[in-house]
C-alpha cells in the first residue's frame, strides 16, 4: 500500500519576464488502486504538476511538499524518484536517435529492479505487452520515439507503464493524439497495470472521453494553479456538460 | 581556379595562415609539414591475416595516381617511391573484410607511407585500416576504383594519446563504381585527415561517413573534398563528433565542388556535432560551389549542440542513472554510423573506447 501525499505545492518557471508561480498550492493524496482524474482547462497547470512530481529541472519549487510513503520525493533527483515507485507517462515523449526501444526498456528494468532481468523471462514480458498493445514485433528495433505516431508514442509510454511496475503512474494528457481506437487499447493498457500490479494513477486529461474506459474513483478540476472543486465520478459528466467556464472565471 | 580547390593548393611550406591550414596546430605534426620530421620508411601496415585468392599486397615502386598539391604528400612522395599496393583482381568479390593494421611502432620516428588500394573493375571489397599504439604517420593513400567495382574502406584511428597522424586519402571513383568509406578517430593528439573524391565516370557514387570524438587537448581535423567532374555520380557525406573536456578540438570542412559538366549531381553533406562539457571547441564548415543548374540535389546542413537535457530527463524518469543516461544518448549519438561498419568485433570495441573516451571525460 503506497501513498503519494501532496501538500500546499507551490511551482514557478522562469521567463524572459521573470519569475512566474504557475502552482499555487495544490493539494492531493493518491493511494494504491485509487484513480483520480484532474480535469481542467489548457493553461490551468496540470502538466506543470505532472512534471513538477517527476522533477523536471524547468520547474523550481517554492513551497510545500511532496511525500511518497513518508519519504520526501522533492530532495530526490529524477531517477530516484523513478526508482522509489513514481512514473510519468508524457504528453510529449522525447526522441532518443540510436536508442532502440529494447535497449531503452532493458536498462530501464534492470535500474529499477536493481539487476538485470533474465534475458529468456525478459523477452516474453517484452512480447506479451507488445501484444496486448497491438504494437507490431518490429517496434523494439526501433529507436527510442524516433519518427513515432502520436498513436505509437502514447502506447510505447503504456507499455513501460505495464513493464515497469510503478507504484504510482500520473499520465499526462495520454489520450491527446489519439483516435478511438488507439484510445481503447492504450485504456485497456492502464486497466490491466492497475489490475496487476495496484497502482495509483492520476490522470491528467482535457476531454471526459478517456474516462469512459478509465473509471475514476475521483475528478479534481483544476484551474489558475490549483485544485477548485473535488467530487466523484458524477463531477465528469457535470463538466462535459456545461465546459470550465464557471472555474476560469469567464 | 575554384576558390575550393585553393583549400588544399598550399604547395610551400604553410605558416598557418593559409586556407588549408588555419586551424592545424603546426607545432604539434611532428615536422611533417616543414621538413624537420626524421622520416623513415617502416612498411609498418601489415595484413592480419592471410589474403583470400585475387588479392595481393605488395611493394611496387610506383608513380602516384593523382596529383596533391598538400604539402605533406609532397613530401612523403619526394621521399619515397615505394608503394605498398593492394590489388583486389578483376571480378572478384571478397566477402571477408581485408584487415590492414600497424604492426611496427616507432616512437621517435615519423613514417612516411605510401599505399595504394586499385579495385580492379568489377570487383568488390571490404578494407580496414586499423591504426593503434602510440607513433607518428604521414599516410599518402590513394584508391582506385575501377568500372562497377565496389570498394568500403573503413579506417580507425584507434591511437595513443601521443600519436600525431597526417593523412590524405584519395579516391578515384570510375563509371558506375562505388566508394564507401568510414573514417573512426578517437585516439592521438593530433589527426588530420583529408578525404577526397575524384569521380572520374557517370554513375559513380559515394559515402563518406565519419565519427570522432575528442577529449582534453586532443585536436582532430577532417577536411573532405567530393569534386564532381562528370554527369550523374552521387554524393553522400555524413560525419558525427562528440567532444569533451578542456581545448577538445574538432575542425570537420565538407567542401564539395559541382563542375560546369556534372550535370545530374546529387549531394549532401551533413556534420553534427556534440559538446559535451565546456572548454571545448568544434569547427564546422561546409562548402558547396556549383557551376550547373542542372542537378539533382546539392544541400548541406551542420550542426553543433550541447547535450540535450530533455533527453536525459525522460531516460533519468524510467530510473536510469545520470551517468548511464549520458552514456546511452552519446552511444546512440554515434550508432547511427558505428553501426554501419558491419564487422560487429570492431563496432564493439569502438563502443567500448567511446564509453572509455566518456568515463575519462566525467573524471
Amino acid at each position: 500500500m503506497s501513498t503519494l501525499e501532496i501538500r500546499g505545492l507551490k511551482v514557478s518557471v522562469t521567463t524572459e519576464g521573470g519569475d512566474v508561480e504557475i502552482l499555487k498550492g495544490v493539494d492531493l493524496t493518491i493511494k494504491s488502486g485509487e484513480t483520480h482524474a484532474i480535469m481542467g482547462p489548457n493553461g490551468s497547470g496540470k502538466s506543470t504538476l505532472a512534471y513538477s512530481i517527476a522533477g523536471h529541472p524547468k520547474y523550481t519549487i517554492t513551497g510545500g511538499t511532496v511525500t511518497l510513503d513518508g519519504a520526501d520525493v522533492l530532495e530526490m533527483t529524477v531517477d530516484e524518484r523513478a526508482r522509489a515507485g513514481l512514473f510519468l507517462a508524457m504528453q510529449y515523449p522525447v526522441e532518443v536517435p540510436g536508442v532502440s526501444v529494447s535497449n531503452f526498456l532493458r536498462t530501464a528494468a534492470t535500474a529499477l529492479r536493481g539487476e538485470a532481468p533474465k534475458l529468456r523471462e525478459w523477452v516474453g514480458e517484452v512480447k506479451s505487452a507488445m501484444e496486448a498493445l497491438k504494437m507490431d514485433a518490429s517496434f523494439a528495433s526501433r529507436n527510442v520515439n524516433e519518427g513515432f505516431s502520436g498513436g505509437e508514442k502514447k502506447r510505447h509510454e503504456i507499455m513501460q507503464l505495464e513493464l515497469l511496475r510503478p507504484k504510482i503512474a500520473i499520465l499526462d494528457e495520454t489520450d491527446s493524439g489519439l483516435d478511438v481506437d488507439a484510445l481503447r487499447v492504450v485504456s485497456e493498457g492502464v486497466n490491466r497495470a492497475k489490475e496487476a500490479n495496484g497502482i495509483g494513477v492520476l490522470l491528467i486529461t482535457h476531454y471526459t472521453r478517456i474516462l469512459r474506459y478509465i473509471q475514476p474513483d475521483f475528478v479534481h478540476v483544476f484551474a489558475n494553479g490549483k485544485i477548485v472543486e473535488e467530487g466523484g465520478p458524477e463531477l465528469a459528466e457535470k463538466l462535459e456538460a456545461n465546459g470550465y467556464a464557471e472555474y476560469v472565471g469567464a | 581556379m575554384s576558390a575550393l580547390q585553393s583549400n588544399l593548393l598550399e604547395l610551400h611550406t604553410p605558416n598557418g595562415r593559409e586556407e588549408a591550414w588555419r586551424f592545424t596546430p603546426l607545432k604539434r605534426l611532428a615536422g611533417m609539414h616543414d621538413g624537420s620530421a626524421k622520416a623513415v620508411e617502416l612498411d609498418s601496415l601489415q595484413p592480419v591475416a592471410e589474403l583470400p585468392q585475387g588479392v595481393t599486397f605488395t611493394s611496387v615502386e610506383a608513380e602516384a595516381l593523382s596529383h596533391t598539391d598538400d604539402i605533406i604528400i609532397n613530401r612523403i612522395r619526394a621521399f619515397t617511391g615505394n608503394v605498398r599496393q593492394l590489388k583486389i583482381a578483376k571480378d572478384r568479390e571478397i566477402d571477408q573484410p581485408i584487415i590492414l593494421s600497424r604492426t611496427i611502432i616507432q616512437q621517435a620516428t615519423v613514417e612516411f607511407a605510401r599505399v595504394q588500394i586499385i579495385l580492379e573493375p568489377h570487383s568488390r571489397a571490404t578494407v580496414v585500416l586499423q591504426n593503434e599504439g602510440d607513433f607518428n604517420l604521414g599516410e599518402d593513400l590513394e584508391i582506385h576504383v575501377g568500372v562497377g567495382a565496389k570498394l568500403t574502406l573503413i579506417s580507425l584511428q584507434e591511437w595513443g594519446p601521443t600519436s600525431v597522424h597526417a593523412g590524405h586519402h584519395h579516391a578515384i571513383v570510375e563509371r558506375d563504381a562505388t566508394f564507401n568509406s568510414l573514417v573512426v578517430t578517437v585516439g592521438g593528439s593530433v589527426v588530420r585527415l583529408l578525404p577526397t573524391v575524384e569521380f572520374a565516370g557517370p554513375g559513380a557514387s559515394t559515402e563518406l561517413l565519419g565519427v570522432y570524438f575528442a577529449t582534453a587537448g586532443q585536436y582532430f581535423e577532417h577536411r573532405m573534398f567530393v569534386d564532381h567532374l562528370v554527369p550523374h555520380a552521387k554524393s553522400r557525406v555524413n560525419y558525427k563528433g562528440a567532444l569533451a573536456g578542456q581545448d577538445a578540438h574538432t575542425v570537420w570542412i565538407g567542401d564539395v565542388f559541382i563542375r560546369a559538366a556534372a550535370e545530374g549531381t546529387d549531394t549532401y553533406e551533413l556534420n553534427r556535432n556534440l559538446l559535451l562539457s565546456d572548454g571545448a571547441r568544434a569547427d564546422s564548415v561546409p562548402n558547396l560551389e556549383i557551376e550547373t543548374g542542372e542537378i539533382v540535389g546539392a544541400g548541406h546542413a551542420s550542426t553543433t549542440g550541447r547535450f540535450d537535457d530533455e533527453q536525459l530527463f525522460y531516460l533519468m524518469s524510467r530510473g536510469i542513472n545520470e551517468s548511464d543516461a549520458r552514456r546511452l544518448v552519446v552511444r546512440g549519438f554515434f550508432n547511427e554510423i558505428v553501426s554501419q561498419i558491419g564487422i560487429e568485433e570492431i563496432q564493439d570495441r569502438l563502443m567500448a573506447r567511446i564509453d572509455d573516451e566518456l568515463s575519462k571525460a566525467a573524471n
